[in-house]
């Protein structure tokens, strides 16, 4: 059987050709004019090389690139702990034997399937400080003292923006953390139950252990969206109070609307290395997996 | 035994049904406001409108530019991942069957879009290049590039589980490539690629951040786009907002209910090997 015939290396034109040109492309070109001075008055007066400068301003200037940069890194690291953990407890108490657990599970999907447009609009409204529903609900219940400014109190800002994105995400990473759950021999918890296992035993040495695949797929899911988060925090905060819940994405997107365009591509060039240094780090745990098993 | 056993199911639902409320209270909340008039949703409580105005969805449709935004968002969304879908779905095929070095190394290649951040600022300068910038050709191709390394990745994985032996069969009867693929392989890769297709399909209608870029003109605006835009013009008409958001959601929610079995067994095949 002549392999190159029946399998051949055109197939792969189109995917490759549009991946290159618009993905792979502007993002090595953006790393190039990171260290242009390209404005959006560079048509009259040309491009000038003007080597670190960008890289410069954004790590030693006073508008907070940096605290930008921590955010990123910060969003990406708790967005998944406070999805992970509650989607992980739901799952299990789902799987065993939960009569309506498709309803359940349908709904707890729901909101992950919405533009994140729709949920920033949606929780303008619902963290209103004055007539909004949370409020609202607290004042019900005689709670009043925990209302808060959700969204323009600087030491809440951030709980907010973690809530509304855990709100839509739980159900997605609790989905997968199901399918995991379902590939789970029912004879593995009996043996346990038989040696007396508490929950939390059955949890450390047998769940967890049995759920790798799908704790490493909501990791890479998980890293990758908080890494390049944008829409949630643009509608909710833009950016706001003041800088506070500024990420690279939204800095990269005012440098852009501003007409800085080298300053945005260097801001965009930042984030590419710390996605590089991601994937390389998730493909090697992958490797190792995989080598495991 | 048996009795804590009850009690341990009732609380269980407890749990489960609070959780829903969360869920459920936000989407009634805006049901219920869509339907009444500007001063009662600024109000934005729970109660039953006094008076149902049906009024404000023709409003909305007219003054948000909805139905220019809906025909925008459905033929992103048809187009670009429909073609996204076949062409990698053939691409798959190749690199699952031939793993050469080269093909290897292109699968990894693949993978890495899977991470990286797309640079819009560059972007539209190679948009301008090929004369793409603010075109539907433009925004639909970009978004087809950015779906690439996910449905590589999702569809490499099903191919290895098609027996090679169906290939060899097909070929024997006199099958060249484009035959075997289209009448053999892809039939077999239909549950992966509704999957793909459909989560594709629902990650285009959301996107905000690549309309957001390379659309200057209003007219090219997807449905996101334009309830965004509408809410900017239009902040105190809650009434209004609502309605808009109920309109944007109906779609996706009902790509969801129809295409359900797919995306929850689908979306996890790829990851979970069973």
């Amino acid at each position: 059987m002549n392999k190159k015939k029946i399998y051949p290396q055109w197939f792969l034109l189109v995917p490759l050709a549009l991946y290159i040109l618009f993905f792979l492309l502007p993002a090595f070109m953006g790393v190039g004019y990171s260290f242009t001075d390209w404005n959006s008055r560079s048509v009259l007066n040309g491009l000038n090389f003007v080597g670190l400068q960008n890289y410069i301003e954004i790590f030693t200037s006073d508008k907070d690139y940096l605290s930008g940069i921590g955010h990123t890194l910060m969003f990406t690291v708790v967005s998944n702990i406070v999805k992970m953990i509650p989607a992980l407890l739901i799952a299990i108490m789902l799987q065993e034997g939960l009569r309506g657990k498709g309803i359940y599970r349908t709904l707890f999907y729901l909101p992950s399937i919405l533009p994140f447009v729709i949920i920033g609009l949606l929780f303008k409204s619902i963290l209103n400080y004055n007539n909004g529903l949370l409020n609202m609900i607290l004042d019900a219940f005689h709670l009043g003292f925990l209302k808060q400014k959700w969204l323009s109190d600087l030491g809440v800002v951030w709980k907010s923006v973690l809530g509304v994105d855990a709100w839509r995400g739980i159900g997605y990473v609790m989905t997968i953390f199901l399918a995991g759950l379902n590939t789970i021999p029912r004879s593995y918890y009996e043996a346990a139950q038989i040696d007396g296992a508490s929950f939390w035993q059955r949890l450390r040495y047998v769940t967890i252990p049995m759920l790798t695949g799908a704790i490493m797929i909501n990791m890479v899911f998980g890293i990758t969206y908080g890494l390049k988060v944008f829409d949630i925090i643009y509608v909710l905060t833009n950016g706001g109070p003041g800088h506070a819940t500024e990420v690279l994405t939204t800095y990269a997107f005012q440098l852009y609307s501003k007409g800085q365009y080298g300053m945005s591509t260097a801001l965009s060039s930042i984030l590419l290395l710390i996605t590089a240094i991601a994937g390389v780090f998730v493909v090697r745990t992958l490797g190792k997996q995989e080598v495991q098993q | 035994m048996i009795k804590k056993k009850h009690i341990q199911q009732f609380l269980k639902h407890v749990v489960c049904i609070l959780l829903c409320l969360t869920i459920v209270v936000p989407f009634y909340m805006v049901l219920i406001n869509s339907f009444k008039s500007k001063a009662e949703a600024a109000r934005m409580n729970l109660a039953l409108p006094k008076e149902w105005l049906f009024v404000n969805y023709l409003e909305v449709i007219k003054k948000g530019n909805l139905i220019q935004g809906f025909f925008n968002s459905l033929s992103y969304a048809l187009i670009a991942t429909g073609i996204g879908v076949l062409t990698c779905a053939m691409a798959a095929f190749v690199l699952g069957r031939r793993r050469t070095r080269c093909n290897v190394f292109l699968y990894y290649f693949f993978l890495c879009g899977l991470f990286f951040p797309v640079n819009y600022v560059t972007l539209i300068r190679v948009l301008g290049a090929f004369r793409l910038n603010d075109t539907r050709i433009g925004i639909m191709m970009v978004f087809t590039s950015g779906m690439i390394p996910f449905c590589v990745f999702t569809i490499r994985n099903f191919v290895s589980s098609i027996p090679v032996e169906l290939d060899e069969a097909a070929v024997i009867d006199g099958a060249d490539a484009v035959n075997l693929f289209f009448r053999i392989i892809m039939p077999l890769l239909k549950p992966t690629m509704v999957t793909c297709f459909i989560l594709q399909f629902m990650g285009v209608w959301s996107d905000f951040l690549t309309p957001l870029y390379l659309s200057s003109k209003s007219r090219l605006f997807p449905m996101t786009m334009a309830v965004y835009q509408f809410f900017g013009k239009n902040k105190n008409y809650w009434n209004y907002i609502f309605a808009d958001i109920v309109l944007t959601c109906i779609p996706v929610i009902i790509v969801y209910m129809v295409g359900q079995k797919y995306i929850v067994g689908g979306m996890t095949s790829g990851a979970v090997k069973e």
